[in-house]
């Protein structure tokens, strides 16, 4: 079965021309039967795929499809590679695009473009799947900016609004920076190894010494790509503002895959990171400030969405923080159980707000669980998961990740966890504005409140099945576990345990201590989080009154956006008016328009010879004549 | 002797031409163009080119200059109603026309050599020797030239008439 | 006639060039300088004559019978131009009631 991964891409690709041509001709239930039987054939077979991958002795098959570029020595084919980590991110891929394929059919049913809607939905599960089956960076590339086209139709997918277009306008853009970064990176890669292929280039740089100069730029430019694509800092503001897309867009693609390509890229290319410890340092870093920054903001926030949003952002940067500690598992655990509790979270938040009526303000909201007691329930142990409360999947990947980030740096853990608390204490005020309380709406909200349709709940349901037991496919050795998913990553990560090992050398005293107070943490958080919104009753106070400092800051998203508008994109603009109003009206078209104009003018000057005096015609004939002569006698 | 007589014949030449061009009176420059004209057949006879001499006479002085005439009576022009030039254009006129003069005058001048004009065929500008080269080389520029008169004097007949 | 003609024999061809140029400057003047179309196609005959006389020039000092042929033509031609030349200034003055060259400046631009 192998053999037919093809397929894989393939399905969705016809879902998405048959539900995109017969946008206008077919109903609604088929249109939504088409998209999803699409996915949930790719699903099948990547089920098929993974219990066969794991059956057998080899562990990396290649699958060409066609021979794409050959000119002259480069040589580019297309072809799947199929190892571990494909195999997972296809379940991931798949999976969760079913799930959201389905709750989309019941959230987008009085849409006008639902067909479109789900014909976009196919081609980005689609180029996602181009992305994570790609055996060589082209083709990588190739899913990896199809993606980032989707994102853009998807987010400005209601694009009569201006500011939704403008949002996806801003995902693309940004995301085109980090492009950049990850194109040159490429063709790095190309000058330095003589090929793109996957196969070809981790052997070749699995003989460099740590440390190369080469490899330390070409990771750091793969990073920039990845900084773009999966919202680090400083390229992170676009995700916040891809809230305006409708809300299974925000769950599907901006938290369960295509922000996680950027973690799947360097995953893919572990050898090449663990031989640049410059670059590692730099992502650690990086992966942290992010978290702490995006979790300072989603503090104050009182869009439920955009509180989602911004944990998102600082989860990731939970990811990155790990992979640049060398916990490449950890880091792609985390995006495993991220991907369900993410998920769940926002179809739990589209589910509220469906309710609401397309209300997405918290300080609306209240006392709503009884009225949706099955989004209740699951977004409760959604929030539970992202805390990182045990036995839910978000303590385990979290907290592998922390433990290696202790075995690096004591501070990079400290701060691991005070991110953590924060994360915590925002989730669960989330829950208590949005759950508990009393309703403060208007009337009208309140009479409208009613629990979503089956083909919206039965999926959060299975989510939060995931979420509770997801965790359990990587239970560390020091809680009796035997870390079922970092044998099957091996693999994958051959070259670089050959350099560095995985398993962590802390003592098991240490690593128990360590896991004792990250859950401390959280529960004092969310004791915090319990005392203020509900004992006291707190509500966040409207856009209009005054805050403190600190409070607007984070309100105001640390002004970030506000400095790249001053510092990027108002100069930007004034180069650009001064090339339009100066060197391109006055100049190119002075001068263009200039040659008529001189052409006219000469002529209204020449034509005054035309004086219709006969006598002077005469005279110029005379003087002509006698112009002749001279020349013609004495050859001046 | 004889070679006095030819220049002062050019020089009668000279001075009638420039009598005609600025006599102030269009009858008086016709007059003064007639003496000119006759200056000039007796060019034609020193040269021995007997015909030419008599056509000269008759075709030029006596039928192209009546016409002339004619037309000058017609039209009733006398010194009153002569128009004026100004001064300016007259004086450039008059250089450019002596440019042309030099410029002619100049290109004699490279020539070293200047030979004196010789009978070699004392016989070649008789009426009898003449004929025979007309109507036996150029027969046809002589028929053609014939259709030309005939053209001109339809389209003078034509222009001239007045419309009914 | 002999006599005459063998007594003035020797004149330098340089000399009737520098005539005939003479006499077609004066001619070229006097285009210039009169307003009165009548006087200025006298003018020209003038220049006509001043050709003719040379082409005679050349036609004896070579000995060649083709350049009086030339002259007749130039004649017969001058006759012509004249009779169409003189028809032309008369309808200019039926028109314009005057034969100053100025009045015809319609072709101005």
């Amino acid at each position: 079965m192998i053999n037919l991964v093809y397929l894989v891409p393939v399905f969705p690709l016809i879902g998405f021309l048959i539900n995109g041509l017969g946008r206008n001709v077919w109903s609604k239930t088929l249109v939504s039967w088409i998209g999803s039987l699409a996915i949930l054939l790719s699903f099948g077979l990547s089920l098929g795929i993974f219990f066969e991958l794991q059956a057998a002795t080899q562990k990396s098959f290649l699958v060409p499809i066609f021979d794409w570029i050959s000119v002259g020595s480069l040589h580019i084919p297309f072809s799947f590679l199929v190892d571990p980590l494909s195999a997972i991110m296809l379940l991931i891929v798949t999976g969760i695009g079913f799930l959201i394929h389905v709750y989309s059919s019941g959230y987008m049913h009085e849409d006008a473009g639902f067909a479109k809607f789900f014909a976009y939905l196919n081609l980005f599960i689609f180029f996602m799947l181009l992305l994570v089956l790609g055996s060589n960076y082209v083709v990588m590339f190739i899913g990896w900016e199809g993606v980032g086209l989707c994102s853009y139709l998807l987010i400005g997918f209601w694009f009569t609004n201006g500011n939704y277009a403008s949002a996806a306008k801003k995902a693309f853009v940004i995301n085109r920076i980090g492009d950049l970064g990850f194109l040159l990176g490429v063709f790095l890669i190309y000058s330095t190894f003589g090929s793109v292929e996957f196969a070809q280039v981790f052997p070749q740089a699995a003989l460099m010494a740590p440390g190369n100069a080469t490899l330390a730029l070409i990771t750091i430019l793969l990073f920039i790509g990845a900084t773009g694509k999966s919202a680090q800092l400083p390229l992170f503001t676009w995700l916040p503002d891809a809230m305006a897309g409708p809300t299974p867009v925000s769950a599907l693609i901006h938290a369960a895959t295509m922000v996680t390509a950027g973690i799947y890229m360097i995953t893919r290319s572990n050898i090449l990171f663990t031989l640049a410890p410059f670059t590692t340092e730099i992502i650690a870093v990086v992966g942290l400030a992010t978290a702490i920054v995006a979790a300072l903001i989603a503090l104050t926030q009182n869009d439920i969405k955009k509180v989602l949003a911004y944990s998102t952002v600082s989860q990731l940067g939970y990811m990155f923080l790990g992979l640049g500690v060398g916990a490449y598992t950890g880091a792609f655990f985390h995006v495993i159980t991220h991907a369900f509790f993410k998920a769940l979270l926002f179809l739990g938040a589209g589910s509220v707000i469906h309710a609401m009526h397309h209300e997405q303000d918290m300080r609306s909201m209240g006392g709503l669980r009884q009225k949706l007691p099955i989004t209740f329930l699951t977004m409760l142990t959604g929030t539970i998961a992202i805390s990182g409360l045990p036995p839910f999947s978000g303590f385990f990947s979290k907290d592998e990740i922390l433990a290696h980030a202790y075995e690096h740096s004591p501070i990079l853990w400290a701060i691991g966890v005070a991110g953590a608390m924060l994360t915590a204490f925002y989730m669960f005020r989330m829950l208590f504005l949005t759950f508990f309380g009393t309703f403060r709406g208007t009337k009208d909200q309140e009479k409208h409140l009613h629990e979503s349709p089956a083909s919206m709940t039965i999926p959060l349901v299975v989510l939060a099945i995931l979420s509770i037991v997801g965790g359990f496919i990587g239970v560390p050795e020091v809680l009796g576990g035997h870390h079922w998913l970092a044998q099957f990553l091996s693999p994958v990560l051959a070259y670089t345990n050959a350099v560095a090992g995985e398993t962590i050398p802390l003592d098991h005293a240490t690593e128990y201590l360590l896991m004792c107070i990250s859950v401390g943490a959280a529960l004092i958080s969310i004791a915090v989080a319990y005392v203020i919104y509900i004992s006291r009753k707190a509500v966040p106070a409207a856009d209009t009154e005054e805050r403190s400092f600190l409070s607007n800051l984070s309100y105001h998203k640390f002004y970030i956006d506000e400095l790249y508008s001053a510092i990027i994109t108002r100069p930007l603009d004034i180069i650009s008016q001064f090339f339009f109003k100066v060197v391109d009206k006055l100049g190119i078209d002075g001068l263009v328009n200039g040659i008529g104009t001189s052409a006219k003018e000469a002529s209204k000057t020449l034509r005054l010879i035309q004086t219709g005096n006969v006598g002077f015609y005469i005279f110029m004939m005379v003087l002509g004549i006698v112009a002749l002569l001279i020349y013609g006698f004495y050859h001046i | 002797m004889s070679q006095s007589l030819f220049y002062l014949v050019a020089f009668l030449s000279i001075f009638f031409s420039l009598l005609v061009i600025f006599s102030k009176n269009p009858v008086h420059s016709v007059l003064y163009l007639i003496i000119t004209f006759f200056t000039f057949t007796i060019h034609y006879i020193l040269l021995n080119a007997q015909f030419l001499a008599i056509v000269n006479f008759i075709v030029y002085m006596g039928a192209i200059m009546v016409l002339f005439l004619f037309v000058l009576m017609l039209l009733n022009l006398n010194k009153d109603t002569e128009p004026a030039k100004s001064n300016l254009l007259k004086i450039a006129g008059v250089v450019a026309g002596m440019c042309l003069l030099v410029t002619l005058v100049g290109s004699i001048k490279a020539l070293n050599v200047s030979n004196p004009v010789v009978l070699t065929n004392p016989g070649l500008g008789l009426v009898k020797n003449l004929g025979k080269v007309l109507f036996n080389e150029f027969l046809l520029p002589f028929e053609i030239s014939s259709i030309l008169l005939l053209s001109a004097m339809v389209g003078a007949v034509l222009l001239a008439k007045k419309e009914a | 006639m002999e006599n005459i003609t063998q007594a003035i024999q020797g004149i330098p061809l340089n000399h009737y060039i520098l005539l005939s140029a003479i006499i077609f400057a004066i001619g070229v003047m006097g285009v210039l300088i009169r307003r009165n179309a009548i006087v200025i196609f006298m003018s020209v005959e003038l220049m006509l004559n001043a050709v003719n006389l040379l082409l005679t020039a050349f036609s004896a000092y070579r000995g060649d019978a083709a350049g009086q042929v030339f002259v007749f033509f130039i004649m017969a031609l001058a006759a012509a131009e004249v009779a169409v030349g003189l028809a032309i200034i008369v309808m200019v003055y039926r028109n314009t009631s005057s034969v100053d060259i100025n009045v015809l400046n319609k072709l101005k631009w």
